[in-house]
Order: C-alpha cells, then sequence, then structure tokens
C-alpha cells in the first residue's frame, strides 16, 4: 500500500530554506550603527570572539606573530619584480623584500616568514579573516580599502600608474585611439574602476573582459582576445616580458590613474600597524642617510645621532614598538635600504629596467619622504 | 488506508507526557529553536567581529553606484548604474548559460544515452567513447580546452570566417545580422503568440475527436498554415515588423548585429557536453530498466522500433531517469560558476568576484550568492519534482 507523503512533508525543505535565509538577513539588515552598540548583541560575540583570530584584542598581532614563530605574508601570485617565485620557489622581489625586513625586525631573522600568495579578488578576504598579518601584494591605497574595507595602509612602497599594453602590429601610439577597444584585465582591481573612468571622461566606448588571474587576462591579450591589457605600468613593463615576443609590443604613453602601492594591515591593532609603517620608514630614511646592508654595523659608530637613533645606539625606539634595539639593523642588514631594494627587484639593471622617476627620494625630484626616527 | 482514518480519529492531542505526538511536537521545537540559536549566535558573533574591525556590514552597498563595465548584460547596463543592478545583469547571465545549457545537455544526453545502446555497433561504441573521454575530465579543464584551445586561436575580427552570409566567426565571438523592432513588432508577434496557443488547443482537440470516433483530422497541416499565414497577413497589412541590422567592420572589431561571445560558447558548450556525458549514461539506465518483455510485447503488437521507444519504453524509463537527471540540471547550474575562469561575467564573476572586491563586504556578497543559488537549485528541484509526481507510477 503506498502512502503518498503529505504536502506539508514535502514543501518543508522549501519552506526551511526560506526560513534560514530570512534569519541570516535579519541580521545583517540593520547598519552597523544601530545593531553594534546594543550591549545583547555584544555580549555573545565577546565571548565567541576567542576562535576568529580577526577579533583579538589590541596589540595581540605581534604576540599571535611571536607565538607562531613566523610572518605570514599576503603576496602576488607572481609579479616579476614584486612578488615572484623562481623555478625552486625561492620568492624574490620589492613586495617580498618587505615582508623579510618586517621579519627580520620583528624576529631578527628575515627567514622568518612565510609567503601566500593570493588573487587579487581573494587578497581582502584574506587580510580580514587573519589568514595574514601583512598584505605586502602591490596594493593600491584608495579611500574605501582603507575605511569601509577595514584596513591601514602603512605607506607607499611604489608609486605607480595604470597603463595600456597593446601590439604594435595595431599600429596604436596613444590610448586615445582606443575607442571601441576590448581591453583584458584582472578582476578585482582598481584598474577595472580606472578603466571605466578614463573611458567615460574621454567619451570613448569599450569592451572590458576581466579574468580572474593575471595569466589568464594575458593570454587572451596575446591571442588576439583583447585589443589592449591594462594593469599597473610597472606590471605592463613586467609581464610584457613573459609574452611570446615581447618586442612585439608597446606599453602606451598615457597613465590614466595614480596607484600608490603599499603594504595594509587590518584596523584594530595600532601597535602592528606602528611596526609595519616604521620598518618601511626605516628603510627609506636608511637610504636617505647613506646606511646600506653593507655598512649598517659601521654605522651604529656614526657621529650622526639620526643614523644612531634609528640604528638603535642611541634611545631605544624599538621598545616604542615591542621589538628590540636592533629592529632597524636587523631590517636593513636583511633586504638592504629603500635604494637597493628598488635597483635589486625593478631598477634599471634588472629585465625590467624602471628608471626611479617618482620614486627617487625627495631630494632627487621624487616622492619618497618618509618622517624622521626620533 | 485504515491507518488514515485511525489517526484522523486520534487527532485530539493529550497534554500528556506519554502522549507520542505531544513527546515528538516537543522535540521537534526544540530542535528548531536550538537551530535557529546557533544561526542567531553565529551572526551576531559575526557581526561584532566585523563592527570591531571597522568593516562595514549591511546591504547599503546595494545602492551604490557600481563603476564598472560589464561586457555582457541582457538588461540596461551602464557604469553609473548600481551594484543591485551589477547584480541582476550577473545573475540574468547565469540564468541564460544554465537555461540554455540545460536544454542542450538534456537533449544531447538523450540522443547518446540512446545511442548507446544502438544494435549498431559504430553508433554505440562511438556513444560510449564520447561518455567515457568527457565525463572523466575535469570541467574546468574541458572550459579551458575550448576556450583557450579552441576559440581563442580563431583568426581576428578581420580575417573571420564567414559562416553563412552575414554571420561570422572570429576570436570575438559569432557575429550575425542584429534585428531591430518597428511598428507592426507588437502586433506580429501577438499573431505569432495566439497562433501558436491555438495550435496547441487544435491538436488537443484533434486528439481528442480521434480517441473519441477514430477520426483523423489533420492537425499538423492546419497548425503549419495558421502560424504561418495568421503572422503573414499581418507583415503584409502592416510592413515589415522587424529591420534587419547587418554588423559592420569597425576600427577594431565588428560593430552592430548581435553577438555570442567567445566566453558564452566555451562556457555553453563545456557545460553542456560535460553535463551531456552524464545524463547519457542516466538514460541508459533508465532505459535498461525497462524489462525486455516489454519491448517483446510492444514489436508483438506490431509498433515500429520508434514507437517502442516512445510510447512503451521512455515512459517507464523516465520514472527512473527524472531524479538523477535533477541532480544533473541542478550541477549544471552550480558548475556555471566557474565561469570566472574564462572571463564570462555569471553571477559569481561579478557579484561575488567584482563586487566583493570592491565593497569588501564578503559575509553579505556570499550570502546573497548562496542565497541565490539556493533559490534557483530549489526551484529546479520543485519544478523537476512536480513533473516526477505526475510520470512517476501511480499505484491502484
Amino acid at each position: 500500500m503506498a502512502r503518498r507523503p503529505s504536502l506539508l512533508s514535502r514543501i518543508f525543505p522549501f519552506v526551511f530554506g526560506l526560513l534560514v535565509g530570512a534569519g541570516l538577513l535579519y541580521f545583517f539588515l540593520p547598519g552597523p550603527g544601530t545593531t553594534a552598540v546594543k550591549p545583547a548583541q555584544g555580549q555573545p560575540a565577546a565571548k565567541a570572539g576567542r576562535p576568529a583570530p580577526a577579533a583579538q584584542p589590541l596589540g595581540a598581532t605581534l604576540a599571535t606573530v611571536r607565538e607562531r614563530g613566523y610572518l605570514q605574508c599576503g603576496v602576488s601570485t607572481g609579479l616579476p619584480g614584486f612578488s615572484n617565485p623562481d623555478d625552486k620557489g625561492v620568492w624574490t622581489g620589492i613586495d617580498v623584500d618587505f615582508c623579510k625586513a618586517v621579519a627580520a625586525a620583528v624576529f631578527g631573522d628575515d627567514s622568518k616568514v612565510k609567503y601566500r600568495p593570493l588573487n587579487a579578488k581573494d587578497r581582502f578576504t584574506a587580510l580580514q579573516s587573519g589568514e595574514v598579518d601583512v598584505l605586502s601584494r602591490n596594493t593600491t591605497w584608495t579611500m574605501s580599502r582603507d575605511t569601509s574595507l577595514g584596513f591601514n595602509f602603512a605607506g607607499v612602497i611604489y608609486y605607480d600608474g595604470q597603463g595600456f599594453l597593446v601590439k604594435k602590429a595595431s599600429h596604436i601610439t596613444s590610448a586615445a585611439q582606443l575607442n571601441g577597444a576590448t581591453i583584458c584585465t584582472q578582476t578585482g582591481t582598481t584598474t577595472e574602476l580606472n578603466l571605466a573612468d578614463y573611458f567615460r571622461s574621454q567619451n570613448m566606448t569599450y569592451k572590458v573582459l576581466p579574468f580572474e588571474k593575471n595569466e589568464e587576462a594575458l593570454s587572451a591579450y596575446d591571442n588576439g582576445r583583447c585589443d589592449a591589457y591594462t594593469t599597473d605600468a610597472s606590471g605592463l613593463h613586467a609581464q610584457r616580458l613573459i609574452l611570446k615576443n615581447p618586442d612585439d609590443h608597446l606599453v602606451l604613453p598615457e597613465v590614466i590613474s595614480k596607484e600608490p602601492l603599499g603594504p595594509l594591515v587590518r584596523q584594530g591593532d595600532p601597535q602592528w600597524e606602528d611596526i609595519v609603517r616604521w620598518t618601511l620608514f626605516a628603510l627609506i630614511d636608511a637610504e636617505e642617510l647613506g646606511v646600506t646592508s653593507i655598512n649598517v654595523d659601521q654605522m651604529k659608530a656614526s657621529p650622526s645621532p639620526e643614523v644612531r637613533r634609528m640604528l638603535g645606539a642611541e634611545g631605544d625606539f624599538g621598545q616604542a614598538l615591542g621589538l628590540s634595539k636592533s629592529w632597524a639593523v636587523d631590517a636593513i642588514g636583511a633586504v638592504g635600504n629603500y635604494g637597493e631594494m628598488f635597483e635589486r627587484n625593478v631598477g634599471v639593471k634588472t629585465p625590467l629596467g624602471i628608471p626611479r622617476g617618482l620614486n627617487a627620494l625627495w631630494r632627487n625630484g621624487g616622492l619618497m619622504f618618509a618622517p624622521p626616527i626620533r | 488506508m485504515a491507518g488514515g482514518k485511525q489517526a484522523a480519529a486520534k487527532r485530539v492531542m493529550r497534554w500528556s507526557w506519554n502522549d507520542p505526538h505531544l513527546r515528538a511536537l516537543v522535540w521537534q521545537i526544540a530542535a528548531l529553536a536550538a537551530v535557529i540559536f546557533m544561526l542567531w549566535y553565529f551572526a551576531a558573533t559575526a557581526h561584532a567581529n566585523l563592527a570591531r574591525q571597522h568593516i562595514a556590514t549591511g546591504f547599503g552597498f546595494l545602492d551604490s553606484t557600481a563603476g564598472f563595465g560589464i561586457v555582457q548584460a541582457l538588461i540596461p547596463y551602464s557604469e553609473e548604474a548600481s551594484y543591485g543592478r551589477a547584480f541582476l545583469v550577473g545573475l540574468c547571465n547565469t540564468l541564460l548559460v544554465a537555461a540554455l545549457g540545460t536544454m542542450l545537455a538534456v537533449a544531447l544526453g538523450f540522443a547518446v544515452g540512446i545511442a548507446r545502446l544502438s544494435s549498431n555497433w559504430l553508433v554505440a561504441k562511438l556513444a560510449a567513447v564520447y561518455v567515457e573521454t568527457l565525463r572523466n575530465i575535469p570541467l574546468l579543464l574541458q572550459l579551458f580546452f575550448w576556450y583557450f584551445a579552441i576559440l581563442q586561436p580563431l583568426p581576428g575580427p578581420r580575417e573571420s570566417l564567414t559562416l553563412l552570409p552575414g554571420v561570422f566567426l572570429s576570436n570575438r565571438g559569432v557575429v550575425m545580422p542584429g534585428v531591430g523592432l518597428t511598428g507592426t513588432s507588437v502586433s506580429f508577434l501577438a499573431v505569432l503568440f495566439l497562433a501558436i496557443v491555438a495550435s496547441f488547443l487544435v491538436a488537443r482537440y484533434a486528439k481528442a475527436r480521434r480517441m473519441a470516433t477514430g477520426e483523423r483530422f489533420p492537425a499538423g497541416i492546419v497548425n503549419i498554415v495558421s502560424i504561418i499565414a495568421l503572422p503573414g497577413l499581418v507583415w503584409l497589412i502592416g510592413g515589415a515588423p522587424f529591420t534587419i541590422e547587418h554588423a559592420a567592420m569597425g576600427k577594431f572589431d565588428f560593430t552592430g548585429g548581435w553577438r555570442l561571445l567567445p566566453e558564452f560558447l566555451a562556457l555553453l558548450l563545456g557545460l553542456a557536453l560535460y553535463t551531456a556525458a552524464f545524463i547519457a549514461e542516466i538514460v541508459r539506465a533508465g532505459i535498461q530498466s525497462v524489462g525486455r518483455g516489454q519491448t517483446e510485447a510492444a514489436h508483438a503488437l506490431g509498433l515500429s522500433n520508434w514507437q517502442t521507444l516512445r510510447l512503451v519504453v521512455i515512459p517507464q524509463a523516465l520514472r527512473v531517469i527524472i531524479p538523477p537527471l535533477t541532480s544533473q540540471i541542478l550541477n549544471l547550474t552550480k558548475n556555471s560558476s566557474l565561469a570566472v575562469a574564462i572571463g564570462y561575467p555569471d553571477l559569481v564573476s561579478v557579484f561575488a568576484g567584482t563586487v566583493l572586491n570592491q565593497t569588501g563586504q564578503a559575509i553579505e556578497v556570499i550570502a546573497i550568492t548562496m542565497g541565490v543559488y539556493l533559490v534557483i537549485s530549489l526551484a529546479t528541484s520543485l519544478a523537476m519534482n512536480l513533473y516526477n509526481a505526475r510520470v512517476a507510477i501511480v499505484e491502484r
């Protein structure tokens, strides 16, 4: 005897699904200002905060990193000059060097760092969730990332701008000739927005094809699916070298945006933010003061009070950061000063061959200007 | 049926712990409360943690300007539109590829499944090779194959292949003449729709009459004539209902006309061919589940092979086929989220990709995306369950 299931039991899964969905919605509909202050909501959350690494009390990132024994550093999946693994899996690049500098400042040992390659799309979630301690991944400093995404940028490690790569055979020599073009890019970057802004302001039309990975976007461009490829100018120079025939391609002269790239950390831990920020400043100050990876030990005996303060021979600025006296010595000893990092990874003697330009010290007409250590 | 009557008589519930109905009810309410409490607890925890990290929360971002372009939009969209609009664009793109992919996969799956049982050795082996090859290669690799190995190496737009007059194939996709609307379009389409509805009614009437009297009514011819003649009359009276807009070569690419993006084609082909391999096996299993005696009996009654298949075997096989087929259709819809790998602007690519990254509101965006897939899947399975209930064997 077959018994038909009742109507209720047949529709129950659907009703249940809707209930769960409605329940989830209920908690997110009110804005943060209305619910976050309610003690009724804060209380259970505070108890539940422990398992989530994102919810640590202030100053806890340094303790977590020390306890773990190494720094988790978010880098790109492969961008020559910035963060790129070689055939033995050794990471190099200016962003990687910065990770090493922070590890050296914290542990006195630049090898105590693990790199976590992240797509443009996933990088912010990885930092928000505490998967990485610092994101050093050619990331543009923008207002919304600083505010509504809940991050703080430590400074600028590379001043960049967005450009276009085209095939020489297309006889295009200026971005103004790109009206109607199809353009490949990586999804989840500021480039998608700059592209839209630029074409709108120039009253031109375009079609954008965003790919999840840089390699796929570049390959689509190389195959002729797109007329142009766009990303930060430094990236264009780097990625042109990966193409089948680099000489068949041309980086257009126009730079359509400001892209200040820098390392960033989560909001809410000022101590950790200070450590990352002042490591960067120390590297830039070191170039200005003539301290290099080679002479850093001799320079401790330098008569200049500025140098002596930075290198821990006078005062104890490391302690204010919660680090040792030799924090800056360790960082500079590991990767050199900012100028050394630049020339080693992206400078004119490297395959990328990028001149200092905007990234020169302020004394030499660039924008690199770090506050004094005092 | 006796059980049902008993239950009806016992509907009055005693307020005693000894009443199993009351006990069951209490436990179920307790379980439901526990689940709801867990959800509330997770939501509150996440909310407080986000607030502590100063990460924006709430759904207000859906009204902010998106500011990025989308290459294929079925509804009007521009960079000035909102994130909510971008969400709808992505959703439409997902539904489009899922709907077309399902139709193609089911049609091809049935054909291959039947072909595998063919008495023709070559046809059966070809079908077997198809199934075993396609279902054993990961879908993502197949998508890469179609996109990077087949569609991208095609010649550029200037050297494009001419498939039909006015239809061009290049690495920018398939470009075909577009159809524009004119003043008579609405009445033309309305008459066409009415003619199609009428032909369904005529077909039903013809069948009913044949059942009742045995007389044949030439429904097919009547319907074809009415579907062609009635809208044709409108065309003659009101003038052409459509304008044809040919694609022209622009500076970089074709402009005007209609276009199928290579990303769309690669995704559609990949999804349909991959899922069809699974459906073919389901169809084969369903057909083989119908007893050999059924076919022999049908042949004994003088039905042809095709009639046997259509009238005797398939209707019985369907009740075995439908439930696993539903799973495959759901899989196809969910697999369409692999679109992000080949640059097709589906829901995951546009919303859980670009929008998530621009706004940083991962929890809200992922919750919405999951909710959308859940609703699509539940709706699909509801429809398929209703269909299943219709074709299921009814025990008397």
